[in-house]
């Protein structure tokens, strides 16, 4: 168990990287609080796999630091870093049984023999791996190697956190919700330090007490996955969290109001009322989930045409025209259509403003 | 709609059928028509039975021949394939180094039997040749047209040089085929070089080990031109293999009949040793192919 910190962390994997564009992972801080599940969410080549290989020790860092509870451990090799890593596919030591495949990384690190068929007894217990506990691994499918992945990691009861690289993907689905519950069963269990890495986000929004989304190479935003749909910090988050994602519209800012198309909105209360001041472009998001979409004329609304209704069976996506912005909202499965003029209301409080794609806030207005 | 039986599709199978007549079953039959009767001239021959199968079977010279082969595939086996994947596993896997080394490793392979042969013979000379004067200034009394031990350790390292390569090349691939997760995976679990040799390496080289050590075994038993050039099968008979008996005994003394007796039970023989490993290899392999 520990704190794990990376400090100015950045890797490249040229051997002289130029300019920021050579970056996998761009300068990065972070702390892992002890005993949190995380995961990390983001599309492929974002920096994910890199960020944990480095976290892991099968990767060098380019610069920057790994901290263990204050301990510098970037030079040390993986066997020394109590760390364990489930890949995404799954790695079976094919030749052992089943029973010494989970015994394999305890006894690498000579503990007791009475001690380990105790472990693994448990391990196996948890993942519905007792019956085949004699069984050759090599033989079995791939849901049950993948569990003995999962089971190497967790059977080790030294290690300050297990790293888990999207290794639900070669998982049937109806298996995976399963699975996914064994793992959160075992966090809660163990308290252990769980770093889960996914480019699933409904994966992410269940599994994890606190979601990492990271984009090119950098962390965006780390926050519950509340947080996360109701203020994204960052309009990447926006899109990649939330079906669908987020709406955004280039505005313009007069006082507490964003301007576009020649329309008035209100922002929400915590935007700083000097946001405008800057020459960096601004956008105005709203989730569709908030959008309000009515017939009659509202007190502060905004007129728009209904271009398209697709169905989704619980609910409805309206896609609205204001203008030659495309806004699109969640409306519930019953909601009556009556007119493709419409008016839209900016609930205050969703309607928040982005500048250089970074959301713009007081920071005194924080979560408490 | 009803199935109409033919079994006209047995027609397309005539080529290969034709193709493997006379590249092996047509030159097969004939061996064993003349290992069936004693031949004195084109229309004079006797049908003798198994007559030479036994006289075959009964020869001194045969038998020892059989027994320094065994000894000597053996020996081919118990030294090519540990220093072939030793030799594998101490490469680069990748970067200009790898491919420098492979092309160095193929080389041997590329030069004909007897030229290897040629090689060695000068090369193993105590009076010209490079090996045979280091070996004799070491102090060691040196001489393979002499010294059945110094003949038999000549053609095994001359054997050694020529085909470790291809074992060291086959291992390669197969090692090169293993994903980079599984020595991440071991590394995580903190095992050591030897573990993962034990567990991760040897297992994946299963199937390459097989086809290994069933081509060595089938060369190294078959082996004719590179003892016949270096050592003539001797001093005396102590390096003469079984294709070189056989070749005495066909070519030279014109014995056809117990000739073609001992070439189909040569044949026999490498075909159940193959059986043999093929057989007991897979079983080994069988979890992993499941």
């Amino acid at each position: 168990m520990a704190r794990i910190e990376l400090s100015r962390l950045a890797h490249s994997y040229r051997d002289r990287p130029s300019g920021e564009s050579d970056y996998a992972l761009k300068p990065t801080d972070h702390v892992w609080e002890d005993g949190v599940a995380y995961a990390i969410l983001g599309p492929s080549g974002c920096g994910k796999t890199t960020l944990l290989n480095i976290m892991s020790g099968l990767l060098r860092p380019t610069a920057g630091k790994v901290l263990f509870d204050g301990r510098n451990v970037t030079e040390l090799p993986t066997e020394e870093r109590n760390i364990a890593q489930v890949f995404q596919f799954p790695v079976v030591y094919d030749t052992m049984t089943v029973f010494d495949n989970l015994a394999f990384p305890l006894r690498n690190r000579k503990i007791p023999e009475t001690e380990i068929r105790g472990r693994v007894a448990e391990i196996a217990r948890i993942l519905d791996l007792a019956s085949c506990l004699e069984q050759r691994a090599g033989a079995l499918a791939s849901d049950a190697r993948q569990k003995i992945s999962l089971g190497r990691g967790l059977v080790r009861t030294d290690v300050s956190a297990i790293l888990f690289d999207e290794p639900l993907t070669v998982i049937d689905p109806h298996l995976k919700n399963s699975l996914r519950r064994k793992l959160e069963e075992v966090h809660r269990e163990s308290r252990l330090t769980l770093i889960y890495v996914t480019h699933d986000q409904t994966e992410a929004l269940t599994f994890a007490d606190r979601v990492v989304v990271m984009h090119g190479g950098e962390i965006v935003q780390v926050d519950t996955p509340q947080a996360l749909f109701e203020r994204p910090a960052h309009t990447f988050v926006g899109h990649f969290v939330g079906s669908p994602g987020m709406n955004f519209v280039e505005c313009g800012v007069d006082g507490d109001s964003a301007i576009f198309d020649g329309h008035r909105v209100r922002l929400a209360a915590d935007t700083p009322m000097d946001a405008g001041s800057t020459g960096a472009s601004l956008e105005l998001g709203v989730r569709p989930e908030f959008l309000e979409l009515v017939f009659d004329r509202p007190e502060h609304g905004v007129p728009a045409k209904i271009t398209r209704v697709d169905d989704l069976g619980s609910s409805k996506i309206v896609t609205t025209a204001v203008g030659e912005n495309t806004l699109k909202v969640r409306l519930a499965e019953e909601a009556h259509l009556s007119d493709a003029a419409c008016w839209l209301v900016f609930p205050p409080e969703h309607s928040l403003l982005y500048r250089g794609s970074r959301l713009c806030r007081n920071p005194a207005s924080d979560r408490p | 709609m009803t199935k109409t039986e033919n079994n006209r599709a047995w027609f397309l199978v005539l080529p290969v059928f034709a193709l493997v007549a006379f590249s092996a079953i047509v030159p097969l039959m004939t061996v064993v028509n003349y290992s069936v009767q004693d031949i004195f001239g084109p229309d004079n021959r006797v049908f003798v039975g198994a007559e030479w199968y036994r006289e075959i079977l009964q020869d001194d010279r045969l038998r020892r021949a059989l027994l320094r082969q065994f000894v000597f595939s053996l020996a081919v086996l118990v030294i090519e394939i540990p220093l072939g994947i030793a030799v594998a596993l101490s490469m680069p896997r990748r970067g200009r180094w790898a491919s420098l080394i492979l092309v160095v490793l193929a080389l041997p392979l590329l030069i004909p039997w007897n030229v290897v042969g040629t090689i060695w013979q000068i090369f193993g000379r105590a009076d010209i040749g490079l090996g045979g004067v280091l070996v004799t200034a070491l102090g060691i009394d040196y001489n393979y047209a002499a010294n059945p031990f110094d003949a038999w350790a000549t053609v095994l390292v001359m054997d050694v040089w020529h085909w470790t390569s291809l074992v060291a090349l086959l291992c390669f691939s197969g090692l090169k085929a293993i994903p980079d997760a599984y020595y991440q995976a071991a590394r995580i679990d903190g095992a050591s070089n030897w573990a993962v040799f034990r567990y991760v390496q040897l297992p994946k080289l299963g199937n390459v080990l097989l086809i290994a050590v069933l081509l060595r075994f089938m060369d190294s038993f078959m082996i004719y031109s590179e003892p016949f050039v270096l050592t003539g099968g001797g001093p005396g008979n102590s390096t003469t293999f079984l294709s070189q008996t056989l070749a005495r005994l066909a070519v030279g003394q014109f014995d056809l009949g117990p000739a073609a007796a001992f070439s189909l039970i040569y044949f026999l023989i490498i075909l159940l040793f193959c059986w043999l490993f093929y057989t007991t290899m897979m079983q080994l392999g069988r979890g992993q192919q499941q």
